[in-house]
């Protein structure tokens, strides 16, 4: 049986072989996957002569494990959430990753202590932290009057108007606990009791009618620029780019930000493993880190890389307070747990899931 | 037959005119009344409008100008459902989904009969047709007599006075055709109905019908009983339609007396009877039927004129013989000559000389 | 009238002039016909059972199959199968645990083991995970080393979830499908009231399907006769009209949907200007159950026109007007006569339309927003997640829902009276 899915898995894979390049990286596309390609992906190939692919997905943490099951793993390098990179690793389903292999910051400091702290595990590389956040229409809320808290994205009175809320249990249960009054370090140990899953699907409750639900990044600045939603939780770098990039009127709320690193990983099997360990060095040294948080709005995971100021592509946005990790927007922020998440998934949104369809 | 008068007609077509796309006329003025228990039949070339007559009878089609009478009752406005009037189709028409005798409940049901009448009646109207054992059968279980023959119990179950037929014996093959043909003249007869029959098939025209409508062009060309359509054709298409004839051009030589004398396009003078010429010096079409062509001079009458012929082709046909001739510079002039004792048997390449009596032969309009 | 056919005489064995039996010499001359055909649809039986077949078997397997425990712990493995369930674990248990995570720890397989067990008892994988980093410091007594690790080692629930692991084979992913869940001790149970969701969405799936079905037939059934009635030449552009939606892409044609019903979508805006609603109550008819039935509802339209004008134009106008000469009023004929008769198409249609429906996954996902998602969503869901074998088991539970669909179609109307066009 596994032979056989082997073989349909290879035939069907040969189309994507026969057009495949010294190297294949996938990533999320849209503006994250545009700022990589320009990044990381243009300069690396234009600096080593490797040809160098960008691929897009929904999410590229779900085909790799058909891709290593089935013995046909087309892709060199994909960039995944925190979580999967460490369930994945501990699937055996990656590639191990040497701290030590990886280049020392500009300023001469080991990559070991470069790196913030849990920027990089056994089989992945941090190429930036994002944040969950939300943003809000600034045409529907003037100054003064706009909301600034966590909890005011729950509160339907001051703030009248449809919520966009991404359409699963992580981060959704989290934000809800602090905007009912949950400090962040307490977050995941309430969410670890009955009560206080129960508490959280009562806040959520609360605005439940009021709620679009988003499954793909690119949708919520979407939902905003139609005005089906005045507010929306969202990615922040996607915000980001809608506001600056395009001018639309969107500002971000930092309070009950939850930030979680972004990962470079090489799928068990790739074929062109040394190259693509090459091409981690490149992208995550601290030139490389920079370039992408020229291109959007996610935090370097590298302290070297924060050290200068870093500009934005239009010239004069000064990248600083748009990112994640500026101290500013960290007040109240809470990082994303990979544990709690790994350990939980499947049975909160399962709940989450259930809670959905129930009216 | 002379025509019946307007008021105790059955069935009138008064000024009838049809036209789908508003351009032409399918239909061009037609006038046609149908006695009460006669069998007309409507005969024509498909496009001549015989079915859109029937079908504006029936009430499918809506006559755009001229009144449609039933029973002196001006139907235009009524729907079919109401008009009464069974009906066979060329295909039967026989609802799939419902078995023999339920095909035959339906115009009862719908009429609101009790069961236990509509039991009696569909027996009844089985028998008739001699299906009486096949109540229980779904229409595709029946062969094609047999689907022709629920038709038409169909048709004639609830009673109606009035039955059209188009085409109902089209998809059967020739032996019971014919055999229906009979059967179907027998229920005319015997149950008193009057039928308006649609076909191309003349054989059939002539066998079943009390009076044929000839169609062409979307006009009556001719309505007459079966005889007189065969042997007094009034014009080339009737002639020519009906049965088989040989044809001979020329001009009107002399005419006086009921006689005509024609002169051939290729000199000959022929003796006929003036139908659609008047005067001399017209050109005319000359009709002799096949079978009253002489070529033993003594069978001939007195006087006649005759024609030299060549013996083309001899084709043996059991009841009779069929000669192909060359006549006056035309290869297809044909005779027929029953198979009588003693009668005999031409060679092909014999020099024969023919001829007719006047009445027989039919100088019409030059078509 | 015709004598009986079947004229009842003694079988007589049949042979051919050289003395064959008849049915050999038959069988032997169309041998060769039936190869040749035979050859002819081989591409094609391979295609399907490559693309078809073996998919749907693996699919099968795998919802009652993981060995993501089984094949790492084959030390525990063992110890379960000597004891009978609900032995307390001793210290050959544990001893036999201390090897089995030393061998994932080499094999880096832990995770894999505990994804399996996390199935059947949530949070068990990060113990798993957890235990194995610290497997090389395990040492006698081995139950107080896994203690010091975690007091979860000593929960019975940890042990029954093991056991059923240990087994490649289970059913395990029918229960969860089921909204079961395993009791301390082993037993099915139903979940917890706020975590029932299959069932539901199973219900719910079937039902919208049928509504869809059933607006689909509404809205084909007069299309279809149109077409079926209409003159040649117009007939072909209406059928290019109904066509047309298939030739565009699905994606496309959903989010001109959402276009259209948006908030502020282009009805909801024609309806303000023109004064119908006013600009605070506009409809919502997108990102809901009203949205899903929409969309899907217009999606698949042509699948129900397509049978039923096949349907149709087959059926000579000589029915409906027998049945009006027989003295039907136009509706009696249309229930009566022509209605029976399009039944093949409707059945076609409503079959097609139902299953294709039961199955359908981007268009809740694009607009059903929270109630309007159906129970495909959670099954790419459960993809997404890696949870294969629960995903497994959710889809052969929905081809079983189909089949049974189909069988009950069987017995009502009879599958031989199908006509999809």
């Amino acid at each position: 049986m596994k032979r056989l899915l082997i073989l349909s898995t290879a035939l069907t894979g040969l189309a994507v072989s026969a057009q495949a390049s010294d190297l294949t990286v996938m990533s999320w596309g849209g503006a994250y996957g545009a700022a990589q390609t320009e990044a990381h992906v243009k300069p690396f190939a234009a600096k080593t002569g490797i040809a160098t692919v960008m691929v897009d997905s929904d999410n590229p943490a779900t085909p790799i494990k058909a891709a290593v099951e089935a013995g046909n793993v087309t892709t060199d390098v994909a960039s995944v959430e925190y979580a999967d990179a460490v369930r994945l690793c501990d699937e055996g389903l990656l590639e191990p990753i040497d701290i030590n292999a990886l280049p020392p910051g500009a300023d001469g400091t080991p990559a070991s202590e470069d790196f913030l702290p849990g920027a990089v595990t056994e089989c992945g590389v941090s190429t930036d932290i994002w944040a969950q956040v939300y943003a809000y229409d600034t045409t529907k809320f003037p100054e003064g009057a706009a909301p600034t808290t966590v909890a005011d994205f729950f509160d339907l009175k001051k703030f009248p108007g449809k919520r966009g809320m991404r359409k699963g249990a992580k981060t959704m249960l989290e934000m809800a606990l602090m905007a009912d009054g949950v400090p962040p370090a307490e977050v995941y140990a309430t969410l670890s009791t009955p009560e206080g899953v129960d508490r959280a699907f009562a806040k959520l409750d609360t605005i439940k009618d009021q709620v679009v639900w988003w499954e793909a990044g690119a949708q919520p600045p979407q939902l905003l620029a139609d005005g089906e939603v005045v507010m929306t939780s969202a990615y922040n770098g996607r915000i980001f780019n809608a506001a600056v990039g395009e001018g639309k009127p969107f500002k971000i709320v930092w309070d009950g930000q939850i930030y979680e690193n972004e990962m470079y990983v090489i799928p068990k099997g790739a074929p062109n493993k040394d190259k693509a360990l090459e091409f981690i060095k490149f992208a995550t040294s601290t030139e490389g880190l920079q370039a992408q948080a020229q291109q959007i709005s996610y935090g370097p995971a590298r302290k070297s890389a924060n050290a200068t100021e870093i500009i934005y592509k239009d010239g004069k946005t000064v990248m600083g307070p748009n990112l994640p990790t500026a101290p500013e927007n960290m007040a109240n922020a809470l990082e994303s747990s990979f544990e709690f998440w790994v350990d939980k998934d499947a049975e909160l949104n399962e709940r989450f899931n259930a809670w959905l369809a129930s009216n | 037959m002379a025509l019946t008068a307007r008021n105790d007609a059955f069935v009138a077509f008064d000024g009838v005119q049809k036209s789908y796309d508003g351009e032409t006329l399918v239909v061009k003025d037609l006038n046609l009344h149908i006695a009460k228990g006669e069998f007309l039949t409507m005969l024509g070339p498909s496009g001549s409008g015989k079915t859109t007559c029937l079908m504006m009878l029936a009430g499918f089609e809506t006559a755009t100008n001229g009144e449609i009478r039933l029973d002196g009752r001006p139907i235009n406005q009524v729907p079919p459902h109401k008009r009464g009037i069974g009906m066979v189709f060329q295909n039967y028409a026989l609802f799939p989904h419902m078995t023999v005798g339920e095909n035959l409940s339906f115009p009862l049901e719908v009429r609101g009969m009790g069961k236990e009448e509509r039991q009696t009646r569909i027996a009844r109207a089985l028998d008739m047709v001699q299906m009486g054992a096949f109540a229980a059968r779904r229409p595709a279980q029946l062969s094609g007599g047999q689907q022709q023959r629920v038709a038409l119990a169909r048709a004639l179950v609830f009673d109606p006075e009035l039955v059209l037929m188009d085409e109902p014996l089209g998809a059967l093959d020739k032996q019971l055709r014919e055999h229906m043909q009979f059967e179907i003249k027998h229920l005319h007869e015997s149950l008193g109905i009057t039928v308006v029959y649609v076909t191309h098939d003349q054989g059939e025209a002539l066998t079943m019908s009390d009076r044929i409508a000839v169609f062409n062009d979307g006009r009556i060309q001719q309505l007459a009983p079966p005889s007189d359509l065969y042997e007094r054709p009034d014009n080339s298409f009737v002639a020519g339609f009906i049965g088989e004839n040989n044809r001979l051009t020329g001009t009107v030589e002399d005419i006086a007396g009921g006689r005509a004398l024609v002169r051939l396009a290729t000199g000959e003078l022929i003796d006929a009877t003036p139908v659609n010429v008047s005067r001399k010096g017209q050109p005319t079409l000359v009709s002799i039927r096949p079978e009253r062509v002489e070529y033993k001079p003594e069978a001939l009458p007195e006087g006649a004129h005759t024609l030299d012929a060549e013996v083309l082709e001899f084709i043996y046909m059991g009841d009779i013989f069929r000669t192909r001739l060359r006549v006056a510079g035309s290869e297809d002039f044909v005779i027929k000559s029953r198979n009588t004792a003693g009668q005999r048997m031409l060679r092909p390449g014999e020099k024969i000389r023919i001829g007719w009596a006047p009445q027989d032969a039919r100088a019409l309009d030059p078509a | 009238m015709p004598a009986d056919p079947f004229v009842t005489a003694p079988p007589a064995l049949l042979t051919t002039s050289d003395g064959r039996p008849l049915k050999a010499a038959l069988a032997q001359a169309q041998g060769r016909a039936r190869r040749r055909a035979f050859l002819l649809v081989a591409p094609l039986l391979a295609f399907v059972i490559f693309t078809f077949v073996l998919p749907i078997a693996q699919m099968l397997q795998r919802s009652v199959y993981h060995d993501g425990f089984s094949a790492n712990a084959p030390a525990v493995r063992a110890w379960f199968a000597a004891t009978v369930p609900g032995t307390p674990p001793d210290e050959t248990a544990f001893a036999a645990l201390a090897q089995d995570f030393r061998q994932m720890k080499a094999d880096k397989t832990a995770g894999l083991a505990g994804t399996r067990v996390n199935y059947t008892l949530p949070e068990s994988r990060s113990l798993f995970t957890a235990t194995a980093r610290k497997a090389d410091d395990l040492a006698p007594p081995y139950r107080d080393a896994f203690l010091a690790i975690s007091a979860k080692w000593a929960s019975p629930a940890v042990w029954q979830a093991m056991r059923s692991a240990a087994s490649p084979y289970t059913s395990d992913f029918y229960l969860i499908a089921t909204d079961f869940e395993r009791a301390d001790d082993g037993t099915p149970r139903r979940v917890q009231e706020n975590q029932r969701i299959y069932v539901y969405l199973f219900v719910k799936t079937f039902v919208l399907s049928g509504v869809i079905t059933l607006l689909c037939l509404l809205l084909a059934f007069p299309v279809a006769h149109l077409l079926a009635t209409l003159p040649m030449a117009r007939a072909n552009l209406l059928m290019i009209l109904v066509l047309l939606p298939f030739w565009t892409s699905l994606l496309v044609r959903t989010s001109s949907w959402i276009v259209m019903l948006q908030g502020q979508g282009v009805v909801n805006d024609l309806l303000v200007a023109t004064g119908v609603v006013d600009d605070q109550n506009r409809l919502e008819m997108m990102y809901n159950q009203l949205g899903t039935i929409i969309v899907m509802t217009h999606i698949l339209l042509p699948f129900m026109i397509l049978p039923l004008y096949s349907v149709m134009k087959v059926i000579p106008p000589s029915y409906a007007r027998a049945a009006r000469s027989l003295g039907a009023t136009s509706w009696t004929t249309f229930r009566r006569i022509y209605l029976p008769q399009t039944l093949p198409g409707i059945g076609a249609g409503a079959i097609l339309v139902f299953i294709l429906a039961v199955g359908y996954y981007i268009t809740p996902a694009l607009v059903g927003g929270a109630d309007g998602q159906l129970i495909s969503n959670l099954i790419d869901f459960h993809m997404d997640k890696s949870n294969w074998s629960l995903a497994a088991a959710l889809s052969a539970m929905l081809l079983a829902g189909v089949l049974v669909i189909y069988w009950l179609y069987d017995r009502l109307v009879g599958i031989d009276n199908l006509k999809f066009g």
